[in-house]
């Protein structure tokens, strides 16, 4: 049980994290697989013709078969459906010769109705949304973690109570209405902030922060009301377990006892939801988005759906879905590094 | 550290003390005075909700801010706390400041559930270090080394592995160990053992038992003892306090407790007990003692009603159960080949130690583990070739008991409709009709008709048990599984509620599957006897005989690990067992 034994453990486990990984992501391919042919086959099954939109006014037959034959849509659907994920990975050109259309890898599809690929689109897009997500996610759970504590530590206080009503109000409280509520009292009343627009980071990085002040504070409130309800039941639940009272009877101060034995196991169910929360928001905060009039994806999104923006709806989906996917699979990872019993 | 204390004062004085939490009508401890000496062991001894635990937390300072304390709990002075000077210390009203250095400097706790004292997601070793470093400024590798130190000291052969292990990797007994080699590695002068055994398998018990014993004879510390098994109690105290209701009834040497107890309480206490007494008797060793107190077993011996021509209602042959393993595991043979036979009438105790595979058995006989291969035959019906309908048809004649009454019971449910359940499922008795049967069947468990519109919180947890009892006869079963039934009881409400079942068992002549790790239990309720150990039968047949002259290695060494209440008998079973462990 002594040297050789343990050299045989620390490979087997280097293999095992390896496995658990590549498994984990193996997993994350099939499931895209199955949602680009769920989004497709959606574009496909769905009344609407692109081509009849794209075709412009008037419409004759002609010109119809044409915007089909150059859209591809003349072709069976599996046949497109294999032109759409061959897109992705290589790249592909709609129509022929001078009016050819290139539409580099990965391509998720070409918009006629703004004449740009779906791939230029959200890449241009993404900033402001990762910018909206990022600082709001961030705001949240630092607020909703610490409020979540601190509720659960002055358990029956007035502080606690204090606490859980903010937490029903935020949880109650409408994204959109704040946002108006904010703008109306912030924006307009104290002129405090800007109430809408975005500044790239690059040009102005407090601009930048300026801009983004009041979204992420809207979208924050909601969240972090979520937050610290769940982190102060789960603090709860696990102050009162057997190990913290092993930790006190050690002689540690109650500090210490909350930050290295408390709050660890606490987070373990918060990161599992903050993964998902988060990954959700990155494909766009619709509402939020549209409130202070910011050009991210959610916006583009909306726009999509009102003009039938086929391409469009179907590439910003996947990328959506890609994007949760992926926040799943680090949440995985994050969950084998907090809690040794999801390795084993 | 020992060195400091004045010689012959004691290292805690309780006087006087009273807790009474907040919103409790009577207080958990009322006016508990005694003393602990260097070296000696205290058992606090009493039922659950007795006030014991309190008392001892008392010590560490760590009852919840909704108790409020008054009395006093000192200290003898020791290197570090207090204001110094050789001045005794007072716990009760302490500041947190103050009490720091006591928690695990002076005074180390062990816990109950060596599962649940550890935190699951840090290392035993950084948990350890954590404690070293908190009660002496040594370095990182210093720490290190007197880690290895006392996880060699406790007895566990590869420290190196069990320092780098997290809790989930290692079993209840290595856990315990390493509990307690953090409890002492600041050196404490006492020890709070809350259960220190409770949850372990009996062979277990008794290594934990011996390494408290070698810490109390190497290094002198004291220990106060938290128990409810007077077995325990036999072997390691020196010292008895018998608590009831918050007061202390008793307190006496641990010799003259057993041997003239004064309050009729702690009688009561001691006669509650199952002893093993025709295994002592069989090890020749001191019989007449236990053999007075034993109770002779309760249910006869079945050969002389049971009509021979019947084929048995539980009929188990090569039966083998195999958990299929994940990537990363195994698979588990929970049983390997157990071919078993209950007569009609006819109550037969399964023995065994946690993963033995014992309810394994009674799950697949309750139909709710398929079998791997093998033959199930229960009621007649073959539970793995008849039709689904026929299967379904079987579970009506078999009752279950588990466990855990309290989460077996549905909180929202009342109990006339928790024992009604089986009654609307599977006859037409409704309105006056049903009610009628859950009276007589409160009745059948001594309980009365009254509790019939309660709710299981109400009751208390014997009560509870012998609802899930009547519901379990409530179809007047063939065959009856009982699942470690009296396990999570008090040692007084578990005999009641064994007399319930022998008293049933006499009445509806159901067969019964008795499946229980306590020895002592089984000997008195059951007839026959099968000994389970790694999914295998490795003994079977009358109770008597095999506790009494056990052939098989396993069931010897599960006899004598198993503690007595007797504290003469045990220390020359302790012998025994040593000699059994050490060969």
């Amino acid at each position: 049980m002594s040297a050789p034994v343990t050299t045989v453990r620390t490979g087997t486990s280097a293999a095992r994290t390896a496995r658990f990984v590549l498994g984990k992501a193996s997993g994350m391919i099939i499931v895209l697989l199955v949602v680009s042919a769920l989004t497709y086959a959606v574009f496909v099954l769905l009344p609407a013709d692109p081509a009849q939109l794209a075709c412009g006014r008037p419409c004759t037959p002609e010109r119809l078969e044409a915007a089909r034959g150059y859209m591809g849509l003349d072709l069976p659907s599996w046949k497109q459906y294999l032109l759409f994920l061959g897109g992705i990975f290589a790249g592909r050109t709609f129509g022929s010769g001078a009016t050819a259309i290139d539409c580099a890898a990965p391509c998720l599809g070409y918009s006629f109705r703004l004449n740009e690929s779906v791939t230029d689109l959200i890449t241009s897009r993404l900033p402001v949304t990762f910018s909206i997500a990022i600082g709001a996610a961030v705001l949240w759970l630092v607020v909703g973690v610490a409020a979540g504590v601190v509720a659960a530590i002055k358990r029956g206080t007035v502080i606690d109570r204090a606490v859980m009503i903010g937490a029903i109000a935020g949880v109650s409280a409408p994204s959109y209405l704040v946002g108006l509520l904010g703008i109306l009292l912030f924006g307009f009343t104290l002129n405090m902030v800007p109430v809408s627009g975005y500044v790239a980071f690059t040009e102005s990085p407090l601009d930048w922060a300026w801009h983004l002040v009041l979204p992420w504070t809207v979208l924050a409130i909601l969240m972090a009301a979520v937050y610290a309800r769940l982190t102060r039941a789960q603090m709860l639940d696990v102050m009162g377990s057997d190990f913290i009272r092993t930790a006190r009877a050690k002689g540690l101060t109650e500090q210490r006892v909350i930050t290295r034995h408390a709050l660890r196991n606490v987070m373990i169910p918060v990161i599992t939801l903050f993964g998902l929360d988060l990954g959700g928001l990155l494909g766009g905060a619709v509402i939020t988005e549209k409130v202070f009039s910011m050009p991210g994806l959610g916006a583009l999104l909306l726009d999509a759906v009102g003009n039938f923006d086929l391409p469009v709806l179907v590439g910003v989906t996947l990328f959506s879905a890609a994007v949760i996917i992926v926040a799943n699979f680090l949440v995985d990872l994050v969950y084998g590094v907090l809690d040794p019993r999801a390795r084993a | 550290m020992s060195d400091d204390l004045i010689g012959g004062q004691p290292l805690v004085t309780v006087e006087g003390l009273t807790v009474q939490f907040e919103g409790q009508d009577r207080p958990a401890v009322d006016g508990v005075s005694w003393t602990l000496h260097r070296g000696q062991v205290l058992a606090l001894v009493g039922e659950s909700g007795s006030g014991k635990s309190v008392t001892a937390f008392s010590v560490l300072g760590l009852l919840p801010a909704t108790a409020e304390v008054t009395g006093s709990v000192r200290l003898a002075p020791t290197e570090g706390v207090g204001e110094g000077g050789g001045a005794s210390m007072q716990l009760v009203g302490a500041t947190p400041a103050q009490l720091l250095p006591v928690r695990g400097g002076v005074v180390g706790l062990i816990s109950q559930e060596p599962m649940n004292a550890w935190n699951p997601v840090l290392t035993i070793g950084w948990q350890i270090i954590e404690a070293i470093r908190v009660h002496s400024k040594v370095t990182r590798a210093r720490a290190r080394e007197r880690l290895l130190e006392l996880l060699r000291e406790v007895g566990l052969a590869d420290p190196e592995r069990i320092a780098r292990s997290y809790p989930h990797q290692l079993s209840g007994g290595q856990l315990q160990r390493a509990l307690i080699a953090m409890a002492i590695s600041a050196d404490p002068v006492a020890l709070i053992a809350d259960e220190p055994t409770t949850a372990l398998d009996v062979t277990v018990q008794a290594g934990i038992l011996g390494l408290l014993r070698t810490l109390r004879d190497t290094r002198g510390t004291a220990i106060v003892l938290i128990t409810h098994d007077m077995g325990v109690v036999a072997d390691l105290a020196d010292d008895v306090v018998v608590m009831r209701a918050g007061r202390i009834v008793e307190q006496a040497p641990v010799a003259r407790l057993f041997a003239a107890p004064e309050d009729a309480y702690t009688r009561e206490l001691l006669d509650a007990v199952p002893h093993l007494g025709a295994v002592a008797s069989a090890n020749k060793t001191a019989t007449t003692k236990t053999a007075t107190t034993t109770a002779t077993s309760l249910v006869s011996a079945p050969t002389g009603r049971v009509e021979a021509v019947l084929p048995p209602p539980i009929d188990l042959v090569d039966l083998h159960v195999v958990y299929p393993g994940s990537r990363r595991s195994a698979p588990v043979h929970a049983a390997s080949g157990v071919t078993l036979r209950i007569e009609r009438g006819e109550m037969l105790g399964l023995v065994g130690e946690s993963g033995s595979g014992k309810s394994t058995i009674g799950q697949v006989l309750a139909g709710l583990v398929p079998a791997t291969s093998g033959t199930v035959r229960v009621c007649q019906v073959d539970l793995r070739t008849a039709p689904r309908k026929e299967q379904l048809g079987v579970r009506r004649r078999v009752g279950v008991v588990f466990q855990d009454p309290a989460s077996t019971l549905n909180p929202r449910w009342t109990i006339a409709q928790a024992i009604g359940e089986p009654l609307r499922l599977h006859t037409d008795l409704r309105g006056t009709a049903a009610r009628d049967k859950v009276a007589h069947l409160l009745e059948l468990v001594q309980l009365s008709p009254d509790l019939a519109d309660r709710f299981s919180h109400e009751l208390s947890g014997g009560q509870r048990q012998r609802v899930s009892i009547a519901r379990a006869v409530a179809l007047d079963p063939e065959v009856l599984i009982a699942d470690e039934p009296t396990s999570a009881l008090d040692v007084s409400v578990q005999q009641r509620i064994l007399d319930v079942f022998a008293d049933l068992q006499q009445r509806l002549g159901f067969s019964c599957l008795f499946i229980s790790h306590n020895l002592a239990v089984v000997e008195r309720v059951t007839g026959r006897v099968a000994v389970m150990h790694e999914g295998r039968i490795v003994e079977q047949g009358p109770t008597r005989d095999v506790l009494g002259s056990p052939q098989d290695p396993y069931t010897q060494r599960l006899l004598a690990a198993a503690p007595v209440a007797d504290p003469a008998v045990q220390a020359e079973r302790r012998v025994h067992w040593l000699s059994l462990t050490s060969g």
